[in-house]
């Protein structure tokens, strides 16, 4: 993966390069998805974030918590019926103390899908080479173009600093030139 | 693989000490049998089942208090969350550990699960104890997921401040985090929908628990307020362990400018309401039972109150309400100090509690002649303090190797609009890894 980016101070600024990034990818051939963002604390208020704001997550995992539930149901029901005990007339599925374990795995497969959901939509893990920076740990937010076709270099660059941002990378780095003596 | 003070490595070789006696012990009672303990008819439950109940009551320092303060967006919580989640998870672990030595035959474990038996033999799931399984399982795999997903980015953080070896270890454990939008959403999105499901998990677990007695016929045992009165119990003293824990790591880790005297104060307020609820429950449970004058209820009654018990539940009572009412009550005893002066004596109170809500009821069943009388001995001593070791030397490494503060949930309270002015005040949020002496973008 190569990447053109920048690092911006604060999120105002990271939505004006996005929003500039964005107008200038007509022009210069890249995707509005090509456009990254990469921060090292999560932002709300702001349309480079919010636009990711929505998921599936509550009513998976409210499927989930059904799913657990029913299987509660069926391995405490069909396991009584089909090893009845001597209950001394009392039922042989005990609705009242089959419902606590009912519950436990309701709760379970709701933790459960939301965790495997969040693995999935993350996505997580992704160990393959993805732009980062080590600033971005200091409050720093990554602005960049991911894999930009090669005749676009100069017009992103120049849309960063029309966007206000002056320092411009590339990931990965390009290697340091020698030393001359 | 990191610079650590001399206090870590003897701290953290005390601790193993305590776990290795404990591993000794426990293997001498594989060998031996379980009648090295004190146990004997009628007494089949006491320290073993007193230390289950007293780390499953621990475990609801964590999760618990985190999720509520995190559902009811309390700021200050930031600090707190990570050390109180890890508690957490410690606690279940040792407390999942402790049925499994009281078994006497360990290797039949797996009894406990739901398996189809060539035998015909499954669980039976009106017990108590099979409910037990599966909310200790759902509540451990809970607790630990929102232990582990908020370190994911504070790891990926170490990664990319780091080189060498630390750079691989933590990037495995990172998962290849990147911090884009959308990964931001999906973890707090995630980490909401724990929040909501792992409080009425919490109350379950201990609830729970309290029928493992509350179902059986024993005096003093089959009452109905057993589920809260446990419950209440538990927070009370989970609060305490929690605290005692933050002023550890405050003191050992030099956490001044995160875990501020707010927090103590915050969470002594808490501790003063379970504190004064604990006390309720007791005057209402024993009010109850004297009340009602039965017979067999009254000799457990009277022997933890004026007789062979008496000294253990009067010193319960001071420790767990004499003592830290007045302290958490007046601002001015309000202090680190002051709320950690309270907590010792709230755990020490309700390690006892959980022992005399086991014992005098099994030594005095309903019929005179199976009386019985408990001692415990050396085995079971020795595993309970291997259970305090091994959690001291779980959260000794875990301090060492983890941030215990999140790092990203503090960086983003600052921006957050209902920031506290002291929250505002911290400019700056190194990346610690635990008792690392340099922070690690130093390393780079």
């Amino acid at each position: 993966m190569r990447a053109i980016y920048t690092l911006c101070p604060d999120p105002d600024c990271a939505q004006r390069v996005v929003d500039t990034l964005r107008v200038a990818g007509l022009d210069l051939g890249f995707a509005a998805d090509q456009v990254v963002v990469v921060s090292g604390e999560p932002y709300e208020g702001y349309n480079f974030s919010d636009r990711y704001a929505k998921s599936y997550m509550f009513p998976l995992a409210a499927v989930g918590g059904l799913v657990g539930g029913t299987c509660g149901y069926l391995l405490t029901s069909l396991t009584q019926k089909a090893y009845p005990l001597p209950t001394g007339g009392m039922p042989i599925v005990p609705p009242w103390t089959n419902g606590i374990i009912v519950y436990e795995l309701t709760m379970l497969g709701a933790i459960l899908t939301t965790l495997i959901y969040m693995f999935v939509a993350a996505p997580l893990p992704s160990f393959g080479a993805h732009v980062t920076d080590p600033e971005i740990w200091t409050g720093k937010i990554l602005v960049g173009v991911t894999d930009p076709p090669e005749s676009s270099s100069a017009g992103i660059e120049k849309a960063f600093r029309q966007a206000g941002a002056s320092e411009i990378k590339r990931f990965p780095a390009p290697p340091a030139s020698p030393v001359t003596r | 693989m990191f610079h650590s003070s001399k206090q870590y490595w003897i701290a953290v070789a005390l601790a193993t000490c305590l776990v290795l006696a404990g591993v000794c012990t426990f293997l001498y009672q594989v060998y031996t049998g379980i009648g090295i303990w004190g146990l004997n008819s009628p007494v089949f439950w006491a320290f073993d089942i007193t230390n289950f109940v007293f780390w499953i009551g621990i475990s609801h320092a964590g999760t618990l208090i985190s999720a509520i303060l995190r559902l009811a967006n309390a700021t200050w919580r930031r600090p707190v969350t990570r050390c109180a989640e890890a508690i957490t998870v410690f606690a279940v672990t040792i407390g999942a550990i402790i049925p499994v030595c009281h078994i006497g035959r360990p290797w039949l474990a797996y009894y406990l699960i739901p398996y189809p038996s060539e035998r015909h033999i499954w669980p039976n799931f009106r017990s108590p104890l099979a409910w037990d399984f599966f909310a200790i399982i759902t509540y451990l795999t809970g607790s630990t997921s929102f232990l582990l997903l908020p370190m994911i980015p504070d790891w990926a953080a170490v990664r990319d401040c780091s080189t060498g070896l630390r750079k691989k270890i933590y990037g495995t454990l990172s998962l290849g985090w990147q911090g884009t939008p959308r990964q931001w959403h999906r973890l707090e999105t995630a980490m909401h929908i724990m929040s909501i499901v792992i409080v009425p998990v919490a109350v379950s677990v201990h609830t729970i628990v309290s029928w493992d007695f509350a179902m059986t016929p024993v005096p003093m045992w089959h009452s109905t307020i057993f589920g809260p009165y446990f419950v209440v119990g538990a927070i009370f003293s989970g609060i305490a362990g929690l605290i005692l824990a933050m002023a550890l790591l405050r003191k050992f880790l030099h956490l001044e400018d995160y875990l501020r005297p707010i927090h103590f104060q915050n969470l002594g307020k808490l501790l003063l309401t379970m504190s004064l609820l604990w006390f309720y429950f007791t005057f209402a449970e024993r009010l109850t039972t004297w009340y009602g004058n039965d017979p067999s209820e009254m000799a457990v009654f009277w022997s933890s109150i004026r007789q062979n018990f008496a000294p253990m539940f009067w010193t319960m009572v001071v420790c767990n309400f004499i003592i830290p009412v007045p302290i958490l009550a007046i601002k001015k005893l309000r202090t680190i100090t002051g709320t950690c002066i309270a907590s010792v004596g709230i755990v020490i109170g309700m390690w006892i509690e959980r022992f005399l809500i086991i014992v005098p009821a099994l030594e005095h069943k309903f019929l005179p002649y199976t009386y019985g009388h408990y001692q415990p001995t050396w085995a079971e001593m020795t595993l309970m303090a291997s259970s305090f070791g091994l959690m001291f030397l779980l959260y000794l490494l875990f301090a060492k190797f983890v941030p215990v503060i999140s790092v990203w949930e503090m960086k983003a309270g600052l921006h957050h609009p209902s920031a506290t002015p002291h929250a505002s005040t911290v400019t700056e949020v190194p990346i610690r890894s635990g008792f690392d002496d340099n922070p690690l973008p130093s390393d780079v």
